[in-house]
């Protein structure tokens, strides 16, 4: 068949929206790994820098703005945009740490778990239920009162019970693969069990996976900055986007700029995540490898 | 004389359920040669499938288990293998193909990488050796220019089609006996027949011995050498495929053929057996036909089995009436 003859509009159309929701999204997300990695060197002041004469300016756009502080400064005078520019390394790290933990290990426990069935699955599935039950901010409090807060605190504490979803979803996938011929076939080849979980059931989870990892970005980036908040997470001095969206909580009548700028990060890294997810799905789904 | 492939010796098979045991599968016994076809055919239940799956020890424990028995494949005894030699026999000695072939290859793989699976499971062979037995395999089942096939995937093929690759997975390792489970029932009837014709081919070619189960007496009929009838878990009559339809001895099997509509009689009804299959946790006293039995019954029928009578060269039948 010639390619020429599919190249109606509605393809071309779908093709050129499936290019853009590439490529939007990972430019966003390769500016913002690049600003994380370059921060001293594009950052305009310290992150830490306070000015007291300084303290509360608007962004540059607003009505009494500088253009030193392009996007304003908060209650002790410290530069916004600089501090956007540090958060991304942690915000980043933190959250693409976690969700390769815990998607790592939830898939890695999900498909034991639903294809084993048994003992097996019923002692993974209630393991998994209890650590659903358990409130995450609790051992996280926990973690950082017994480990000190810190950089690995949160990774550990974040990680920890973040592997449930993962596990009890992929154990559903898994446990209606396990039940479909191509497994059957897989075992009458001669395929062993691990074998069987690698090769079959594994490729056919990674959609799921996918989706639910990409939701994952910004509950993460959210729960990072809730324990930040509590004083649980990464130390006050340090910029995170969400330490920084809870400083400007209670000045969001008179200074919105401080938890705007940060919040807008966290978004647009979620959205870009959201949208990569989606062309990444479609990208494995060999139905729609043609386009 | 060909060589006797499988012999499978008072197979018994049961499901553990809360409810109890179901003997699903109670007492079988059954040979094939090689280059023959054996059918094994019987209503929906009847322990056709669990046979299938014994055969290659795939039951869905711990559910279902082997309680006794032995299958013989050319003379080793399967069931007392351990599991890592029992995979080395899967694929390789013995095959399967499922009834459904929308859902029996993984969608993710392209039909080269998955005819290549078997082949690299169970052959020590170079890359480019292992390409050219996957396109040998697809010639084996007549696909139409292997190469392009090679790179699709599943979803881009018709159920005929997909079901031709699933037969040349299960030949790529040439396999002494096959078991194809149903392989025609979700195919249309054109393309039955071509796959049929196929299989009778392909067995001219490798001397496979096939086990074919099926519910189909036409099937039946252009397929196998000979068949056994299975009810409730039993073979009730084994004989070749002419005696079976010329003299069948069994009332069941008998009532099986009369069920099948034919082009000769000008029947008002189609004939069916009265009543369902017994309860396989519960059965009955005696012979398990009685209660739908329509042939005039002996007070033995109630009381104890029927044993296994040889009554011709390859004929025998399980009925008190014969016995």
């Amino acid at each position: 068949m010639a390619r020429g003859e599919r190249d109606n509009g509605s393809a071309r159309r779908a093709r050129i929206m499936m290019q853009v929701t590439f490529i939007v999204p990972v430019v966003i997300l390769a500016l913002f790994v690049l600003t994380a990695i370059f921060a001293p060197v594009i950052a305009p002041h310290l992150p830490t820098k306070t000015s007291m004469p300084h303290r509360l300016l608007p962004p540059f756009f607003v009505e009494g703005g500088s253009t030193a502080y392009l996007l304003g400064t908060d209650l002790v005078g410290r530069d916004i945009l600089s501090r956007v520019l540090y958060g991304a390394r942690i915000s980043l790290s933190v959250s693409l740490l976690v969700i390769f933990i815990t998607g790592a290990v939830g898939t890695i426990v999900g498909i034991i778990a639903g294809y084993m069935g048994g003992t097996t699955d019923t002692i993974i599935m209630r393991t998994t239920d209890a650590s659903l039950a358990i409130p995450q901010i609790l051992i996280a409090l926990l973690l950082a009162v017994t480990l000190g807060p810190s950089f690995k605190t949160i990774v550990l504490a974040l990680s920890i019970l973040g592997w449930a979803p993962y596990a009890r979803l992929i154990r559903g996938e898994a446990l209606r693969l396990r039940e479909a011929d191509f497994v059957a076939q897989a075992r009458i080849i001669g395929s062993s069990s691990l074998r069987t979980m690698i090769v079959h059931i594994f490729p056919n989870v990674v959609n799921p996976l996918i989706v639910i990892a990409t939701m994952m970005v910004g509950l993460v980036i959210l729960m990072e900055a809730a324990l930040s908040y509590l004083g649980a997470g990464i130390p006050p001095t340090t910029p995170s986007w969400g330490g920084m969206v809870s400083d400007g909580r209670n000045l969001i009548d008179r200074a919105w700029w401080i938890s705007f700028f940060p919040g807008l990060a966290i978004g647009l890294v979620v959205l870009s995540g959201n949208f990569l997810g989606d062309w990444i799905r479609d990208k494995l789904d060999p139905r729609l490898r043609q386009l | 004389m060909s060589e006797t492939v499988l012999h499978v010796e008072d197979l018994r098979t049961s499901f553990f359920t809360r409810k109890g045991v179901v003997k699903a599968v109670d007492g079988v016994s059954f040979h094939v040669d090689e280059g023959e076809t054996l059918g094994i055919v019987g209503e929906s239940g009847c322990g056709k499938t669990v046979t299938g799956l014994s055969i290659l020890r795939l039951l869905p424990e711990p559910a279902a288990r082997i309680v006794g028995g032995r299958v013989l494949l050319e003379g080793t005894d399967l069931l007392k293998l351990d599991k890592r030699k029992m995979r080395a026999y899967r694929g390789k000695a013995v095959s399967m193909i499922l009834q459904d072939p929308m859902t029996s290859l993984n969608p993710v793989y392209s039909i080269g990488n998955q005819i290549a699976e078997a082949v690299r499971l169970h052959r020590n062979l170079p890359e480019s050796m292992v390409r050219h037995e996957v396109i040998s395999a697809l010639k084996l089942v007549k696909i139409p220019s292997p190469e392009m096939i090679l790179q699709q995937h599943p979803f881009q093929l018709s159920g005929g089609m997909r079901q031709r690759v699933v037969g040349a997975i299960a030949m790529s390792c040439h396999p002494r006996l096959l078991i194809a489970d149903e392989p025609t029932t979700a195919l249309d009837a054109t393309i039955q027949a071509q796959y049929i014709a196929l299989f009778k081919e392909i067995q001219q070619q490798t001397n496979v011995a096939i086990i074919f189960i099926t519910h189909d007496f036409g099937v039946v009929a252009t397929m196998c050498h000979r068949v056994g009838v299975m009810y409730a878990g039993k073979i009730v009559e084994t004989a070749s495929t002419r005696d079976i339809f010329k003299s069948p001895r069994h009332p069941y099997t008998a009532a099986l053929i009369d069920s099948v509509p034919r082009l000769d009689r000008k029947d008002e009804r189609l004939y069916s057996i009265e009543g369902q299959p017994p309860s396989m946790m519960n059965l009955p006293r005696g012979c398990r036909f009685r209660p739908r039995c329509t042939d005039t019954c002996l007070p033995v029928c109630s009381e104890q089995e029927p044993p296994e009578v040889q009554i011709g060269d390859s004929h025998s039948v399980a009925c008190w009436k014969v016995a």
